[in-house]
């Protein structure tokens, strides 16, 4: 067996889901057996068989991206709870695992995985894909790349035909439930940790929202974004919103407003003037990049 | 004999990991700090809080850059990607030396996020060198491999892991992370003497040495980065800095992390196996 066919073999077994008691089940999926498969590849010692051995490594593996995705999303988590979240998390992760050198991307399939797997967020599909999408923004925009900002001279050459740039760490949603509030309140509970050593003790045990403390439903525009290190949720009017999103699909200005302020019935002069509050808000926001 | 080629010829004494709960201790006290070690995936990212706290300790401090997924061990080709950004926050850290680990962990482009052992194989040995070059050539900073932990032990293996991480470093030309508290955990999994793990250890290429705190089960030790070094484990620190010199030395505490102070103060304890006239300096 040469390198690559060992590592395949025990990554084989490794990422298979732990049993109930976290413990390496005896089989994998194709039937074949895990200890006769162990006993292959690993020595027993005086006080462990190679199956014992071998399922450190797989609830190491479990526990720590386990315990990832849970400090990630700790939303999602207090909305189904914390074994729904637990059987969502393995389904997902064994279907969608790392392809990414660090932890911080492993929810970045999570909310198009859910929409395919609506059975694991039962009752509240749409509140919880709100939140995800909500706290996969809010990762995203912590770390996200920021380019130099418009600066006032370039402000003053702007015209109709000018392509806006917005910030990469500029998240926009639309969203059915007011979830930036829910998530305000969970994160009142909830601490967050940054995961480095090498090994990992526990999964984190959280407490569930009850039925009658979930958010009605209203829908909310967002923008989700970082100013001075600090990712802020700021809501914006359904317009504004529009706009925005116009500009973001690189619409040129005059199009941009053409297309998304068609349906508005304000005054040109009121337009002008809201227009103008709404650039100088944004641009204070930082939320407007330089042209390469 | 601590500063040689594979630290950058630098001579850092003692030092700490920088962790978050730590932040605002060093920010507000601004504590005297030989150096801080990072973990380099924590910042390889493209902007935010993470980027601006590293330039404020910068500012302040020297760092060095560890990391845990560059999987040397791993039989499929680097990440191209994951070395891009590395090299752009080596060329952000200056740091003199990096470090990660003599592992695997990555299959076909998925992660385990785990510092996996590797089957000790000359076949393996070459391919880990031959990685460990490539990262060096491209990166243009000297590297040190670290000797992990390990729970498994496998039947296919040519060598003891004393043997094998000579082989690779002897073949890569390249550094050694000694992590002592690794030997004694991976000495008791497997049954060997940590002293003679010790000895065999190539010390001219020692560019740093890790400390750390365990947890003990009833059949093996896990290596948890959540305790204080026990006496055992300073026992071969004590042998390693013999044998190398007052090399540059880290204390890694990742979990249940105490007060800053305490860390601190745990590390320093290093200093007591420093020949007399550096203890001051260190």
């Amino acid at each position: 067996m040469n390198l690559e066919q060992l590592q395949r073999a025990v990554f084989e077994v490794t990422r298979q889901p732990l049993t109930p008691s976290e413990r390496m089940r005896p089989r994998l999926p194709d039937g074949r057996s895990v200890r006769e498969i162990a006993n292959a590849l690993i020595k027993p010692n005086d006080r462990m068989t190679s199956f014992e051995r071998l399922q450190i490594y797989n609830q190491q593996y479990w526990f720590r991206i386990l315990s990832s995705l849970s400090e990630d999303f700790p939303g999602l988590r207090s909305l189904i709870g914390e074994r729904k979240f637990e059987k969502l998390a393995v389904a997902y992760l064994n279907e969608c695992p790392s392809e990414s050198f660090t932890l911080r991307n492993l929810g970045a399939r999570l909310e198009a995985w859910l929409r395919k797997h609506r059975e694991y967020i039962a009752g509240v599909e749409r509140v919880a894909i709100d939140m995800v999408r909500l706290e996969w923004a809010d990762i995203d925009a912590f770390d996200g790349l920021e380019l130099p900002r418009l600066s006032a001279q370039d402000s003053g050459n702007l015209n109709g035909n000018t392509v806006f740039r917005l910030q990469p760490h500029l998240h926009l949603l639309d969203l059915a439930y007011p979830v930036d509030e829910l998530l305000f309140q969970i994160r009142g509970r909830d601490a967050k940790s940054e995961t480095v050593s090498n090994a990992v003790l526990k999964f984190p045990r959280p407490s569930k929202i009850r039925r009658s403390s979930l958010p009605r439903p209203a829908k909310i525009h967002l923008a989700v974004y970082r100013l001075q290190g600090t990712v802020y949720f700021k809501r914006l009017t359904r317009d504004a919103f529009a706009l925005l999103n116009a500009l973001a699909q690189e619409k040129p200005l005059e199009k941009a407003i053409e297309v998304s302020l068609l349906r508005t019935r304000r005054r040109v002069d009121q337009l002008s003037v809201q227009l103008e509050e709404w650039f100088k808000d944004w641009s204070s926001l930082g939320w407007f990049a330089q042209q390469p | 004999m601590p500063a040689n080629r594979f630290n950058g010829n630098s001579d850092y004494g003692v030092g700490i990991g920088l962790r978050i709960p730590h932040y605002q201790h060093i920010f507000s006290k601004k504590p005297v700090v030989n150096w801080f070690e990072i973990i380099s995936e924590n910042f390889m990212v493209d902007g935010g809080r993470p980027l601006e706290v590293l330039d404020q300790i910068l500012e302040r401090y020297r760092v060095v850059q560890h990391g845990v997924s560059m999987y040397f061990g791993s039989a499929e080709p680097l990440n191209r990607e994951h070395l891009t950004r590395l090299k752009s926050l080596v060329k952000r850290t200056k740091t003199p030396w990096l470090t990660d680990h003599l592992c695997w962990g990555s299959v076909d482009g998925r992660y385990t996020h785990d510092l996996v052992p590797m089957p000790y194989t000359f076949e393996a040995a070459r391919k880990t060198a031959q990685k460990i070059r490539e990262a060096r050539d491209f990166l243009e900073v000297p590297i040190a491999v670290e000797n992990v932990s390990s729970y498994a032990e496998f039947h296919v293996s040519e060598m003891t892991e004393w043997e094998f991480l000579n082989e690779v470093v002897e073949d890569a030309d390249c550094g050694i992370l000694l992590d002592v508290n690794n030997i004694y955990v991976s000495s008791r999994n497997h049954s060997f003497d940590p002293f003679q793990y010790l000895h065999s250890v190539p010390v001219e290429r020692v560019a740093q040495i890790h400390i750390a705190g365990h947890s003990k089960y009833q059949k093996y030790i896990l290596d948890t980065h959540d305790h204080p070094v026990i006496d055992p484990v300073w026992a071969l620190y004590a042998r390693a800095i013999e044998l190398a010199g007052p090399t540059a030395t880290l204390l890694e505490w990742d979990d249940r992390i105490p007060s800053f102070d305490e860390v601190h103060r745990e590390a320093l304890k290093a200093k007591r196996y420093f020949p007399a006239q550096l203890r001051e300096a260190s």
